[in-house]
This record gives C-alpha cells, sequence and structure tokens, in this order.
C-alpha cells in the first residue's frame, strides 16, 4: 500500500493544479530550478563532511564506536550499524546524509540495516543545528532544556519506529 | 573527527589513508548529483503545491492548535509559528527557519534564559514535523530500492510520536523548573543565609585563631556560596 502513497499524491496534486489552471508546467520547472542552487550551497559541506566519514570508516574508529555502543543499542533493538547515524544526526544534516548514503551502499536500502536507517532519518531533525539558528537572532544564550527534551523524544521515536519496522 | 580519523589510520593502515580521503570526495560528487536529481523533482512538486494554495490552508487548520501550545504569544508571534509549522509539515525547511526566527526575535525580552514558549517552539521543530521525509524516498530509490516508500508508516508514527513527547516534555520541564521558582530561590537564599550564621557562631564559640573569624565575618557572601556550593 505505501507504494501507491506517492505516485498517487503526485497524480492528485498534478489534476488540482490543471482544474484549478495553476499552470502546472512551468510551477514544476520554476520549482526545480532552485534546486540547481540548493545542490551547489550544499556541495562543498557535503564534499568536507564526505571526506572525513571516510576517513572515520577506513580507520576503523567507526567500528569502536559501533562496538562500544552495542550493548545499549542492542537493549533497545537497534543494529549497532547505526550508531554513527545515531550520533551524527542531531549534530550535521549533510553529515547525516552522507553516512545514510554509506549505509545503503554497504547494506542494502532493503535490508533492515537500511530501513532502520530510513526511519531514523527521515523521522528526526538536526537538534543543534536548528537549536543554534533559531536563537542566532536573539539574545537568548540559555536554551536551558530544550536540547535535552528534543533529544530524548527524538531517540525514543526512532526506538519506536525501528520497532515498528518489523510489521509493515 | 577527521583529525582523530587520520591520527588513527597512521596507526593502523596508512597505506589506504590516501585513497579513502579522494573516495570520500568522489562520493559526495556522486551523491550530489543524485540530490540534484531528487532536490529538483521534489522542489518541483512543492511548487506545485505551493501554488495550490495548499501551505495556507494549513495554516488555517493548525491555528487553534497553536494558540493552545502557545497561549502567552501576541497575534503577530502566532502567525510566524503558524508559517513555521505549517512549512515544517510541508519539509520546507528553508521556508521554516526565517519563520521561526522572527517568532524567537519577536518574544525575545533581553533575558538570557530562554522562556517556555520559545523552548516549545525550538523542540517541535527540532524533534522533525516533516510528514514526507523526500530526501530518504529520493535516496532509496537512487540505491535500488524494490519499494522506496515501504518505512513510511513507521517514520510517520515516530515523527508524531517525538513530537509529542517533545511537548510534554517541555510541559512538563516548566511545571517542574519554572513553577515557584523565584520562591524556591528565596528560600534557598534564606537556608544558605542562616547557615553561614550557624557556621559563624560556632566558629566564633570555638574560635583559637581570631583571624578566621575575622575573615569570616567581614566576607558574609563567600560564606554564603560556599554553604551553598556544599550542599548539591
Amino acid at each position: 500500500m505505501s507504494a501507491y502513497i506517492i505516485p498517487v499524491l503526485f497524480l492528485i496534486i498534478l489534476l488540482a493544479s490543471y482544474l484549478r489552471r495553476r499552470e502546472p508546467y512551468g510551477g514544476f520547472i520554476d520549482g526545480a530550478r532552485q534546486a540547481v542552487d540548493l545542490t551547489i550551497n550544499v556541495f562543498p559541506y557535503l564534499l568536507a563532511i564526505m571526506v572525513a566519514v571516510e576517513a572515520f570508516r577506513v580507520s576503523g574508529a567507526s567500528a569502536y564506536l559501533a562496538n562500544a555502543l552495542e550493548p545499549i543499542l542492542g537493549k533497545v533493538g537497534l543494529p549497532k550499524e547505526l550508531a554513527e547515524l545515531l550520533f551524527i544526526r542531531p549534530v550535521s544534516g549533510a553529515g547525516s546524509l552522507a553516512i545514510l548514503d554509506g549505509i545503503y551502499e554497504n547494506y542494502g536500502a532493503d535490508s533492515y540495516i537500511g530501513r532502520c536507517a530510513s526511519v531514523i532519518y527521515g523521522s528526526s531533525e538536526t537538534v543543534f543545528y536548528v537549536s543554534t539558528i533559531y536563537f542566532s537572532q536573539s539574545k537568548v544564550r540559555r536554551l536551558r532544556y530544550a536540547i535535552p527534551v528534543a533529544l530524548v523524544a527524538t531517540y525514543t521515536g526512532c526506538i519506536v519506529g525501528c520497532f515498528l519496522l518489523r510489521f509493515f | 573527527m577527521l583529525v582523530a580519523s587520520l591520527g588513527l589510520m597512521i596507526f593502523t593502515n596508512p597505506a589506504a589513508a590516501t585513497g579513502a580521503l579522494l573516495d570520500g570526495a568522489h562520493g559526495a560528487v556522486e551523491l550530489s548529483l543524485n540530490l540534484l536529481a531528487l532536490y529538483a523533482f521534489w522542489l518541483g512538486f512543492f511548487s506545485l503545491i505551493e501554488k495550490l494554495g495548499l501551505s495556507r490552508g494549513l495554516e488555517r487548520l493548525l491555528r487553534p492548535v497553536i494558540s493552545r501550545l502557545f497561549p502567552s504569544c501576541d497575534a503577530e508571534t502566532r502567525k510566524y509559528i503558524t508559517m513555521n509549522v505549517s512549512a515544517n509539515l510541508l519539509g520546507l525547511g528553508n521556508a521554516a527557519t526565517p519563520m521561526a526566527i522572527s517568532a524567537i526575535s519577536r518574544m525575545d525580552d533581553g533575558n538570557p534564559r530562554a522562556s517556555v514558549d520559545m523552548i516549545m517552539l525550538t523542540v517541535i521543530s527540532a524533534t522533525s514535523l516533516q510528514i514526507l521525509p523526500t530526501t530518504v524516498i529520493g535516496m532509496r530509490a537512487a540505491a535500488g530500492s524494490a519499494n522506496p516508500a515501504d518505512f513510511l508508516f513507521p517514520s510517520l508514527i515516530a515523527t508524531v510520536l517525538s513530537t509529542l513527547i517533545g511537548i510534554v516534555g517541555v510541559k512538563l520541564c516548566s511545571k517542574i523548573f519554572d513553577r515557584d521558582k523565584t520562591r524556591g530561590k528565596a528560600r534557598k537564599a534564606e537556608r544558605a543565609r542562616m547557615r553561614a550564621a550557624r557556621k559563624l557562631a560556632r566558629e566564633r564559640r570555638a574560635t583559637v585563631n581570631n583571624s578566621v573569624t575575622r575573615k569570616n565575618a567581614s566576607s558574609p557572601r563567600n560564606t554564603e556560596k560556599a554553604a551553598q556550593g556544599g550542599k548539591p
């Protein structure tokens, strides 16, 4: 059933645009054009972080981290291969994207590990980045319990989401 | 991270170091091309949604929820918050961020401590609201998944659950840390003062060395601080 969601949604939006005479073709082109700027802006960060991630993996540091966290991750039912992703996700968007890409490459997008990674990335945000940028124009310097609450909520959501994956 | 990894690599696997670095750069180019394709598709799609006025409809739906979550904000601030939440729901993070910055700037009263409303807005955004994780769907499709959208239901449940836990968490923490804050502080200060006075009296009674007494008497703030710091 989930296979229908995207195509049906796309069809509905396209039909509605036609019916309301909103020029779907021109609209789509306008939106798609923004992707060029967006990708060019992201590219240098992505490159720097992917070099770091690759070094992290090849050096064996990534495996140390995974093994160190295995007892905790095992208790909540998450594969230890996701340790890196869980670590980087709240900190860096480009970094977690690079790690997600690596997970798909190494374990496959349809493996349990790949699907867990999809849920984790799809259901969370870069907690630290969001908190920093939201307060960037204000005088507030102490965010108090904002980040701990957000992190606890995010990780609980991830654990439950990955658990539910076994039934879908 | 890079420095630590490189340092480690020089010990474990120096021959692979150069290759790994360039591999990473190569991977970034490939990933960017993938991203270009899927950003182009989704941004085109969202521009159709925007032209249909769907985000405005969403804002209307959200208004009552927002006024319940942010009771002490004025109407203008609430408008920014509503626009932020609706953009986040649609996964338009770039459109959402400026709205949140404006909302927080409006709530700012010069106090360096974040207010409950500010924390609520931050937590709601930071626990992710995005209904359709478009980037993940696109990346799975590019990686050759048989059904790129098959993780959507668990992911949606995780998204909703994390946001609910976040909201409850903020409400709970605000009850614990913010209620009676001034009264609690006053009580603590009073207790510290009493303790300092008792200590002073005891020292005076048992005094052999006069200089200690004089030093303590001349700087009651220090004694108070020491007593406060010693307790927890």
